[in-house]
């Protein structure tokens, strides 16, 4: 999976899994705020990202994500 | 299956089964922080195990939605920092850890089995508790940490003792050092977990293991028991001792403050940004 495609499938995977996601995501949006999760919702982030995708983030690196496109970056460094 | 009598115990519900199966199931908002009342339940459960011999053997689990356990209960600790000052609270602090391993101890070295049922957080002292069990079913959502770091602290309830005896000190350093969060399904390839399962069926799960240790002859069951579980006493105080000396340095008593003014449910992970 390329960066792109697995930004559009982390978009699509954060707006299923939170409620309070809005119903149109960016790559560009902040992570936290547009979601409006909290540390133990961090928590349940990290456990889809990585059944979803395989690969493991420790909580340091997620905490530290500005973007959709950051995360997905990341991710994408450990496929 | 007759209903199980219940025993209503503030922050642990007890609910025991007609097969001697008894169920402790911690129920303390926000996320059964282990304070002085749950540590209290703790050791009430404890010699129950200990002195009853209708109970065969013992399910620990959660009924809240945010997990197991986020550990020993850092706001109530904090506030008797600023009520009694740290000086006078390190004591306290130390007579509780006492308290904590002598009744992690007996829940581990009961000749009956003892399972865990657990799921989303599993942070602190509640991972320390979880390891007091002899096998652990764990949801996917579970996850596992020892924070304590990040506070200026160890863990101080024997967790490093028996994570190491678990799985081994390379994954006790990693969870140590770095305080990141464990998955369900890591702590299952690293033997910590035994079953991994899904939402909401953990308890159920770790109920038919829980019954299938039950047709074990008992006797063969507490000498496995004694095989394989009981943490070394000296490594637990050595713990205990650099728990206490870290504590009662100023810059934990600041480190605890910071927490408890954070509204967020578990401020010692790294911060979400804020806006």
């Amino acid at each position: 999976m390329d960066e792109a495609a697995l930004t559009t499938r982390l978009l699509e995977l954060s707006r299923q899994r939170f409620a309070g996601a809005p119903a149109e995501l960016s790559p560009d949006d902040d992570l936290f705020q547009s979601l409006g999760i909290d540390s133990v919702q961090a928590l349940e982030l990290l456990s889809e990202l990585e059944r979803t995708f395989g690969v493991e983030l420790p909580d340091y690196e997620l905490a530290e994500v500005r973007s959709f496109a950051e995360l997905a970056r990341k991710l994408h460094e450990r496929l | 299956m007759n209903a199980p009598e219940v025993a209503n115990q503030g922050p642990l519900r007890l609910e025991r089964r007609a097969d001697g199966l008894l169920e402790a199931v911690l129920c303390a908002p926000p996320l059964n922080e282990i304070g002085t009342e749950l540590l209290m339940a703790l050791e009430d459960l404890a010699e129950t195990l200990r002195r009853d011999d209708g109970v065969r053997g013992l399910l620990l689990c959660s009924t809240l939605a945010g997990g197991f356990s986020a550990g020993a209960d850092l706001r109530a600790l904090s506030a008797a920092i600023e009520a009694r000052g740290h000086e006078a609270v390190a004591g306290e602090v130390r007579a509780f850890l006492e308290r904590v391993r002598d009744c992690f101890c007996a829940l581990e070295a009961s000749p009956k089995p003892v399972v865990g049922a657990v799921h989303g957080v599993v942070f602190g002292g509640g991972f320390e508790l979880a390891l007091c069990c002899d096998l652990i079913v764990a949801e996917r959502s579970a996850r596992f940490a020892f924070p304590e770091l990040r506070l200026g602290l160890v863990p101080g309830f024997g967790g490093t003792v028996r994570l190491r005896r678990a799985a081994g000190g390379a994954l006790l350093r990693e969870l140590l050092l770095s305080g990141s969060s464990l998955s369900a399904e890591r702590a299952r390839a690293v033997g910590l977990v035994n079953q991994v399962v899904g939402e909401g069926r953990a308890r159920a799960v770790a109920r038919r293991a829980l019954e299938q240790l039950l047709r074990l002859d008992p006797h063969a069951l507490a000498a496995a028991k004694r095989l394989s579980k009981p943490a070394c006493r000296a490594e637990l105080d050595e713990e205990l001792e650099l728990f206490c000396s870290l504590f009662a340095r100023p810059e934990v008593a600041r480190a605890l403050a910071e927490f408890a003014r954070r509204k967020d449910p578990l401020p010692y992970l790294p911060r979400p940004r804020g806006p």
